[in-house]
């Protein structure tokens, strides 16, 4: 095994010796033959092709049902270093909704001078219509993912967050039953504790946020744009795991105080509806007129308590670049704690100064669309050419407010099957935090990983792939 | 359930079953190419078939000629033609994959397979596949998706939607078979009972997976009205009408039954079973065997618009 490149923290060498938790699998890697190998790969493949799980990106063409790279050697953590992300993921997800009940109603963070008015209320995702609307146990965001690198032993990072609809878990699932599958003997040689509760948590968290007045065991359903999403699979693959309906707009209707469903028996009541769709499209009289997508009347129903949406319409402004600054304040602020996890510096274009240090040192910096995502509003100094480097100067000279910057962080690196056997590949980390009566988190997440050498890119849409993410039991 | 997902469940199915009878007649054609001309001979077999099938004027914009192997591209691969083998194949899986909560991992993964094979059907050199294997392989990848929906579905309203999709689309089929062979094969009636016309009989029972079946259940000769009986009337025979509507009855009741609720669908169904219990084949060579066919067709027909007005749109009955 080659020494650890000394610049970025190796999740499974310290210098030349292997970590603990990751002993078993060096083992286990340095016995498999090469043949096995590339067995156990085609076969994890045709695996994933056979449930179906598949990806498209938006507007990239090619294959609509490409499959995002999986890659076979595990992601490890110990039960320590868990406890303390575990720790710093809820809080956060408390704070983020603690945020959220209060920028919809009373301000009292805005009041108390820490976070400038405008940044919220003028913010794209700040809904209007919400303002003064207190959902079941003031719960905004339901399923939290934080996305999180690591830079050294105990240095993690929150890269962003993701109050509204974070995607991806069906992979953190099926990573692991694949896993499980074709390696058996790893499961019985390490101690790994099992992701597979979070169905049933996720159900347990929407119940518990059933609308008041609904009576007996709730009636949840999965709301999805449609089979053309790209996370259709995924939306199809947890209403079947928590046994609940999976329904489009076309399938709801609303009539008196409540949403019904049109089934095979006529109409049923629904009592909480876990939207996979942007708030934009949830009601066509509220939110878009122009609109032929959505269910019109339902936020009424909502406003009203007939009916709960997770996560509440609004939510998404708390997961905002332009406020994500402020979450280790909001810890403070609302929790009365020191925040566990911290923030990737960032430099606001809008602030003068901040601008200025930017455009001077953009060869080193990542900078970011405010309302982008997905990786394609972009600038990786490092990595870009210098063409590149002048787009973006000319993008934030016309519009600062519109960028942030970042200085490029040493992600960590995890063993990755390549040609040559395995080598280091930089990766982050989503685990996905439920809110409801009780905050809850399943001991995984889902690791995305850079398969192209050297590069810093985890997004699937640019030659990311995935890994099993495992904790050690104690 | 969702009304919707009711309409995915049934049409899936639906599909399952046209592609299989896409291949059967493919097979048919290919059988009764093989013999000597009758009245128009190899084109006017091949014509009879892709009207059957409801596509003969499309193929004749699109392909004019009645080639064999232009008949097996459009038969099997053509992906405009909507009753083609891939048509159905992918109609399905796309019914399947919206409805994926409501299928079990096997069923998906009979239906997922399928999709994924044909794919690689469509990129083999053409040469490499005989008429045979593609018929085959129909057969066997429509046995698995049934299979797996038989062996591991719940036997809730989902079950008995699907199973809907495949009694109606069947019975419609099996009359839409019979069809071709009676009414276009045959330029005038004096060829029944002949030599030639036994054989392009067998070929029709054949390509029903039947011919061994009928040996087995009337022994000695092959005549029309046995044949008209066997395929028609006789209640052992999966694929005949009368098994095939009662069969969808069976299915309606169940659901009536669960839905505490009975259906004028029901209603419908039981009045064609009874016609049917008390047929006889010497009646219906009097009606007119495409006569009575057509007139079977549209009652089928009857019985799938009331299934799609009672339970796949969900308006409020």
């Amino acid at each position: 095994m080659a020494q650890a490149d000394q610049n970025f923290f190796n999740e499974m060498l310290n210098g030349t010796d292997v970590r603990a938790a990751y002993e078993n699998l060096d083992r286990w890697q340095a016995n498999m033959p090469s043949d096995l190998r590339s067995l156990k790969q085609h076969e994890a493949e045709q695996l994933f092709r056979r449930v179906g799980i598949t990806f498209a990106v938006y507007g990239e063409g090619g294959d609509p049902e490409r499959l995002i790279p999986f890659d076979m050697f595990p992601r490890v953590f110990t039960a320590d270093e868990w406890r303390k992300l575990e720790r710093g993921i809820k809080q956060r997800a408390a704070a983020l909704n603690a945020f959220l009940a209060d920028v919809y109603d009373g301000r009292e963070i805005i009041r108390a001078g820490k976070i400038p008015e405008h940044i919220v209320t003028r913010n794209e995702a700040f809904e209007k219509a919400m303002v003064g609307i207190r959902p079941p146990m003031n719960i905004w965001s339901h399923i939290v993912g934080i996305d999180l690198v690591r830079t050294g032993r105990d240095q993690f990072y929150v890269l962003e967050d993701n109050c509204r609809t974070p995607s991806g878990v069906s992979y953190m699932l099926q990573n692991r039953e694949i896993m499980m599958r074709m390696f058996p003997q790893l499961f019985v040689e390490n101690r790994i504790a099992p992701v597979d509760g979070y169905a049933s948590a996720l159900w347990r968290t929407l119940a518990s946020v059933a609308p008041k007045k609904c009576e007996g065991e709730p009636n949840i359903v999965i709301l999805t744009p449609g089979q053309f999403n790209s996370a259709y699979y995924e939306h199809s693959f947890l209403a079947d795991l928590m046994g609940v309906e999976l329904v489009e707009g076309q399938d709801l209707f609303v009539e008196g105080d409540f949403c019904w469903m049109k089934t095979t028996e006529g109409p049923q009541k629904v009592d909480v509806i876990y939207r996979r769709i942007d708030d934009a499209f949830l009601d066509p009289l509220c939110f878009r007129p122009d609109s032929m997508l959505g269910i019109p009347g339902l936020m009424n129903v909502y406003r009203s308590g007939g009916v709960t949406i997770c996560s509440a319409p609004g939510a998404g402004v708390a997961d905002d670049k332009a406020i994500y600054t402020f979450v280790p304040e909001m810890v403070r602020f609302y929790l009365g704690e020191a925040p566990i996890l911290e923030n990737v510096p960032t430099y606001q274009c809008a602030k003068t100064d901040d601008c200025k240090y930017v455009l001077e040192n953009l060869e080193e910096l990542v900078v970011k669309e405010v309302h982008g995502s997905g990786g394609y509003g972009m600038l990786v100094g490092p990595k870009a050419d210098k063409a590149m480097i002048e787009l973006f100067r000319d993008k934030i000279r016309a519009r600062p407010q519109n960028y942030i910057a970042q200085p490029t962080l040493a992600l960590s690196t995890v063993p990755t099957f390549v040609e040559e056997g395995i080598a280091p590949r930089h990766v982050d980390l989503r685990p996905y935090c439920l809110v409801g009566e009780k905050i809850e988190l399943v001991p995984g997440g889902l690791t995305r990983v850079a398969l192209n050498e050297g590069s810093l890119v985890v997004n699937s849409s640019q030659g990311g792939g995935v890994k099993d993410t495992w904790v050690l039991a104690e | 359930m969702l009304s919707r997902t009711a309409s995915h469940l049934y049409w899936m199915a639906r599909y399952i079953e046209r592609a299989e009878t896409t291949a059967r007649l493919l097979q048919v054609g290919a059988r009764n190419a093989l013999l000597p001309d009758i009245g128009g001979g190899f084109r006017n077999d091949w014509e009879a078939i892709l009207q059957a099938s409801g596509s003969l004027e499309m193929f004749r914009e699109k392909y004019g000629e009645t080639k064999q192997r232009n008949l097996e591209t459009f038969l099997f691969f053509d992906a405009e033609n909507p009753a083609s083998v891939r048509s159905c194949i992918e109609l399905a899986r796309e019914n399947a994959r919206v409805v994926r909560t409501g299928l079990t991992s096997q069923t998906w993964d009979a239906m997922n397979t399928a999709f994924q094979e044909m794919k690689e059907l469509h990129r083999t050199e053409r040469s490499k596949l005989s008429l045979t294997d593609l018929a085959e392989w129909t057969s066997r990848a429509c046995a698995q998706a049934r299979g797996s929906i038989h062996a591991t579905q719940l036997r809730n309203d989902g079950y008995h939607f699907m199973n809907l999709g495949f009694t109606l689309e069947r019975a419609d089929n099996t009359a839409r078979m019979l069809d071709v062979k009676y009414y276009v094969l045959l330029p005038s009636l004096s060829y029944v009972g002949s030599g030639l016309d036994q054989t392009q009989w067998v070929t029709l029972l054949r390509s029903m997976s039947a011919h061994r079946a009928f040996n087995w259940t009337y022994r000695g000769e092959i005549t029309a009205a046995r044949i008209a009986h066997f395929l028609i009337l006789n209640r052992q025979f999966p694929r005949s009408l009368l098994t095939a509507v009662e069969d969808t009855l069976d299915h309606l009741d169940h659901l009536a039954r669960g839905y505490k609720n009975p259906s004028r669908a029901q209603s419908a169904a039981r009045s064609l079973l009874a016609e049917l219990a008390e047929a006889e084949v010497e009646h219906i060579f009097d009606e007119g065997l495409h006569e009575f066919l057509t007139r079977f067709m549209g009652q089928n027909a009857g019985i799938a618009n009331i299934v799609q007005e009672t339970y796949l749109t969900g308006e409020p009955a």
